[in-house]
């Protein structure tokens, strides 16, 4: 699925948009606790997560993950999408919950492909 | 990649939760522009990083040096905290003894160790309670 497609889906708003939205994305990486998004070995993820701190970024940074859904409505503040915008990742912002926004990504063909 | 042999140093502060990472981004980014393989970057890079986040959340900071040559890179983490109590425990999936205030940071689910296990090709630890850790990291380019 395409980044700008994912947005569409979870009628997520762009927070922090960037020039790659029509790269395609093939897994999701749910989660609350950073390493465990650092145990996930998969290429072209998006990391849905709660935390709305700057170690968001950073994790992301490290595993390469170019797009990150802070779930919930959650908005994080300005330090976090700054930091966004200097590694250049996409960040947005879903009111859904992350068991349904997972649901509606799975539901739509993200299952996981490209370990 | 050329045949000289890159060595830098860091400070870690333990106070600036927020800029925990910066060292390792610094690190990250040096490999990039080296050219290396992008999975061993990232092998590099969390390894780092999780013991960056170690060494703020548990220690209060310390120092990291690197070492990157044409086959490999060599992290090493120095700190003067409490060091770690049971080294065997530390290093089982799960096993944390983060507080709630390390939690809300997005870590202290017990696998910081376990993921540099994971990731580092040696990983080599010598600690001593209430005298501080040393972590050495080190990742050999495919």
């Amino acid at each position: 699925m395409k980044i700008i497609d994912i947005a569409k889906v979870l009628n997520a708003e762009i927070l922090v948009p960037g020039n790659d939205m029509e790269n395609e994305v093939f897994s999701v990486c749910g989660s609350d606790l950073m390493s465990d998004v650092m145990a996930y070995v998969k290429d072209n993820v998006v990391l849905l997560t709660g935390l709305v701190s700057p170690q968001v970024i950073r994790t992301a940074e490290m595993m390469d993950i170019k797009v990150v859904v802070f779930v919930r409505g959650k908005k994080p503040p300005a330090t976090v999408t700054k930091l966004a915008q200097e590694k250049d990742i996409i960040v947005m912002s879903t009111s859904e919950t992350m068991f349904t926004a997972c649901g509606k990504l799975y539901s739509s063909g993200v299952t996981g492909r490209g370990d | 990649m050329g045949g000289g042999i890159i060595r830098k140093q860091y400070d870690i502060p333990g106070e600036d939760l927020a800029a925990a990472g910066e060292a390792s981004s610094d690190a990250k980014k040096m490999l990039v522009q080296l050219g290396v393989n992008p999975f061993d970057i990232k092998r590099a890079a969390v390894s780092m990083y999780e013991a960056e986040i170690n060494a703020v959340i548990h220690a209060n900071g310390g120092k990291a040096d690197v070492v990157i040559s044409t086959e490999s890179i060599k992290i090493i983490i120095k700190d003067e905290g409490p060091g770690i109590a049971d080294l065997d425990l530390a290093l089982q999936e799960g096993y944390s003894t983060a507080t709630d205030k390390i939690r809300e940071m997005g870590f202290g689910a017990g696998m910081g160790l376990p993921n540099i296990k994971r990731y580092a090709d040696e990983l080599d630890i010598q600690t001593e309670p209430g005298k501080g850790t040393v972590v050495m990291i080190k990742v050999y380019f495919s």
